[in-house]
């Protein structure tokens, strides 16, 4: 029979999907207030699809859902960036390079990479949404034949909230795509757009009759973004959005992700606008 | 009627036949759980001789009311379902996941091991075969699977018993969950109890069973024993305590998400998720992390959680669903509706726990009603 | 004049007007440059006019005392830049602070509330110009307002 440490140490930890296996931080980086990236390397790799997420586990505090935000292509380092939101996040934040942490995963249905081949791609994000984009951001720029035109939509509170503020900068100076940063409120420093991430949405350039849209942010915005994106001229089966739920399980068997007919978990958490239209709107579904 | 090969050979045993059947399962290795009398109410719990039944009683059910009371002849199985349903046993409340243990800065988890245990239900009604099948696919049946539960069910040998009596919140026979157990047990009873005398028409449902059937004192069972087992059956699904259409309801409730009528039974409900515990269906749970001081050594369990707690579906600061509308809601719709997009069937095999275990009487049926009612208004 | 014109003419918010109102428009109006960090106009100075921006970028800001100035929207090439002068007491609410260079069309305001009393149909074009622009930034502000991206949201 194989010792205890063996199953704790393989990549399939055990045939029970809710056992973890146990990992370190190998680098830790604050991104903005409250919000640290974590990068862990993994023995034998690690091979996710952008928008997929893992269970993370503070041992002894808890587990909680968290999106891959590193380039898909780096199959050897894990990339997490974590926001300290209650007990179980803000102890993963406080880790430090060379701690422990348990690692469940990778879960769900991811950005739709295929899908947007050879289309305008559309890219909105708010806030910490940006993490969970930012695997598709990679991909997309790094296979940059394979699309259309390519638009990087960002908002955010304030000019000190912006998430990997340097990569998008790099992103900008590409002739090849648009990245355009708006916050809610600037200061005199700002030059850059005030107000919301939807009237980026009418600025841009797409052809919105073929483009295909990733949208991932807060709910109230994810709904408004897409509501902006079907307003100008896109049709919903093409708006791609990243829903989020309490999770206990991220298996389909804890029940709580349940989102109307479907498990945040295993279903999503990327649904396509067409699917979640007419529950998004319900208060308290 | 002629046997075919496919058809159960019926058999009688009496009374001491199912004394016998029990040894031959606890011979077997098998843990023998069954009903018995326990403060006051029919629960599901281990028992080694059929003095160990609830021998002479019944029970008395309506929304919000369970009562015992005498009945005039021995019948062992003279009652419907309590609050206990077989996911006591197969689903435990709690059940350890993994442990965690730190030394020197290492840290290694071992995953909880999977019980040993071989378990024979005794006396499962057809509505708790079908809740069981219900189970099955949730916890085996999609992508990922649950060994603790797998490994319990497959190694559980069941016995059946078609129902010699409606429960008073019975609608088994709306639900096409019952009251003949038609499928899914290893052997099936049904108590035949007169002033011929007392036994049991039995059959067997798989190889095993038919191996432990073989083990039993036991003789063909003749035409007219046969026929009154089907009587049984027959009275039984014909005194239902209540009914509930059920070929509508999906698109019924999802397209009534703002019925007032919501508002009316949150004005009743207590969110005490008793409803959700009695449930044989309902299979949500939660994960509780547990350390000792100095946190070297952690655990994980699951531990059953319903979602009419207020932080089930907690997230950023506030639960989505912080009404008791909205949680009320959430079970019924997901129960008759969304379970249908999710599983490909209803979660409701109509056994009626919630209706009788509910403190303030909300019954499923009259809900469901109510909506359509309105409807065609 | 004819240069102005079709400036009128061809910029954004004037699309689908009738020729008759776009010499009426052009009468009220001039071409305008401010220099980056220039301001437009400034809180409880007379809105005497609103701005087209034909290239470059407004900041719209509040200050308060000891707070660096805060801007709560940025308008871009294209859009309008101040509704102030629609209603009494006809003040600026803001500032506007040009961030790079910005070239916009000037309107005189009292010019064009004049034509607008005269010609009610021209008033009307004007309206329905002016309001989908409020009520989009009505409806933005509210989202501002709402700080989705603060940590509870």
């Amino acid at each position: 029979m194989a010792s205890m440490l063996d199953l704790a140490k393989s990549p399939a930890a055990s045939a029970d999907p809710m056992v973890p296996r146990v990992v370190r931080v190998t680098r830790r980086r604050g991104d903005a207030p409250e919000i640290v990236t974590l990068e862990i390397d993994i023995d034998g790799g690690f091979t996710f699809t952008p928008g997929q997420f893992n269970m993370l586990t503070a041992f002894g505090v808890g587990e909680v859902a968290i999106s891959i935000s590193g380039d898909p292509v780096n199959r050897g380092t894990l990339v997490h960036t974590i926001r300290d939101v209650g007990p179980v996040s803000g102890a993963l934040t406080r880790l430090r390079p060379g701690e422990s942490l348990g690692l469940r995963g990778p879960f769900g249905v991811g950005w739709p990479m295929a899908e947007a081949a050879g289309r305008d791609v559309v890219i909105v994000a708010g806030g910490l949404g940006l993490a969970p984009l930012r695997p598709s951001i990679y991909r997309v720029l790094a296979e940059r034949d394979r699309y259309g035109k390519v638009a990087i939509l960002y908002g955010t509170r304030s000019p000190g909230d912006i998430l990997f503020h340097r990569e998008l900068e790099t992103w900008r100076r590409r002739l090849d795509a648009t990245v355009e940063v708006t916050v809610d409120h600037g200061n005199q420093d700002w030059h850059g757009h005030v107000g919301v991430v939807t009237k980026l949405v009418q600025r841009a350039d797409f052809d919105p009759a073929s483009a295909i849209a990733m949208v991932c942010g807060p709910e109230v915005m994810m709904r408004f973004g897409a509501a902006a994106l079907h307003e100008a001229g896109m049709p919903d089966e093409a708006i791609y959005l990243s829903m989020e739920r309490n999770m206990k399980c991220a298996v389909g068997f804890c029940g709580h992700c349940q989102f109307g007919p479907v498990f945040v978990c295993k279903d999503g958490p990327v649904f396509t606008h067409d699917r979640l239209r007419h529950i998004l709107a319900l208060k308290e579904i | 009627m002629s046997d075919s090969a496919q058809a159960p050979q019926s058999a009688y045993i009496d009374v001491n036949g199912l004394q016998q059947l029990l040894d031959a399962l606890r011979r077997r290795g098998f843990r023998t759980v069954g009903p018995r009398l326990r403060d006051q109410a029919i629960v599901y719990d281990d028992i080694e001789s059929i003095e160990d039944l609830p021998r002479g009683w019944t029970d008395d059910q309506e929304a919000g009311r369970y009562r015992l009371l005498r009945r005039d002849d021995e019948a062992l199985f003279g009652y419907a379902v309590g609050p206990h349903s077989w996911k006591k046993f197969l689903h435990p409340p709690v059940q350890k996941l993994w442990k965690s243990e730190r030394k020197d800065d290492e840290v290694r988890v071992i995953p909880e091991p999977i019980a040993d245990e071989r378990l024979a239900f005794i006396g499962m009604r057809a509505c708790e075969l079908r809740a069981i099948a219900i189970q099955d696919k949730v916890l085996t049946e999609g992508v990922n699977k649950d060994p603790h539960y797998a490994a319990r069910r497959k190694g559980a040998f069941f016995v059946a018993v078609n129902c010699g009596k409606a429960g008073g919140t019975c609608f088994c026979v709306s639900m096409n969950a019952g009251p003949k157990a038609e499928s899914g047990f290893d052997l099936s009873l049904t108590e035949l109890i007169d002033k011929r005398g007392h036994g049991f028409l039995i059959e067997a449902g798989s190889d095993d069973g038919r191996e432990v059937l073989s083990e039993l004192p036991n003789r063909a069972a003749s035409e007219s024993e046969r026929e009154a087992a089907e009587a049984v059956v027959a009275k039984t699904a014909s005194s239902m305590g209540r009914e509930m259409k059920s070929d509508d309801l999906h698109d019924l409730l999802l397209r009534n998400l703002e019925h007032p009528r919501w508002d009316a039974v949150a004005e009743r409900c207590l969110t005490c998720s008793n409803c959700t515990m009695v449930c044989p269906t309902c299979f949500c749970t939660s994960v509780e992390e547990t350390s000792d001081l100095t946190g070297d050594e952690t655990s994980r369990s699951r531990r059953w959680d319903s979602c009419f707690t207020i932080d089930y579906s907690y997230l950023h600061g506030g639960s989505v669903r912080s009404s008791t509308k909205s949680r009320y809601r959430q079970w019924i719709t997901h129960k008759l509706a969304t379970w249908i997009d999710q599983f490909g069937s209803s979660g409701c095999v109509g056994c009626g726990r919630c209706i009788a275990w509910c403190p303030v009487g909300i019954d499923i049926t009259e809900e469901v009603r109510a909506i359509r009612d309105s409807e065609t208004k | 004049m004819e240069g102005l014109e079709r400036i009128v003419r061809e910029h954004k918010f004037f699309a689908g007007l009738d020729e008759e109102y776009v010499k009426l428009v052009t009468g009220c109006a001039k071409n305008v440059r401010f220099e980056a960090g220039e301001y437009l106009f400034r809180e409880g100075g007379p809105a005497d006019q609103f701005y087209l921006l034909r290239e470059g970028r407004v900041a719209l800001e509040i200050s308060a005392p000891g707070r660096s100035a805060i801007s709560f929207l940025t308008v871009d090439e294209g859009e309008v830049c101040g509704v102030s002068w629609l209603i009494p007491p006809y003040r600026w609410s803001y500032d506007g602070r040009a961030i790079g260079l910005v070239r916009a069309l000037s309107i005189d305001a009292l010019c064009l509330r004049n034509k607008c009393e005269a010609d009610h149909h021209f008033g009307y074009e004007m309206m329905k110009r002016v309001m989908p622009v409020v009520i989009q930034r009505l409806h933005a502000t509210r989202l501002q307002v709402l700080d989705v991206y603060g940590v509870d949201a």
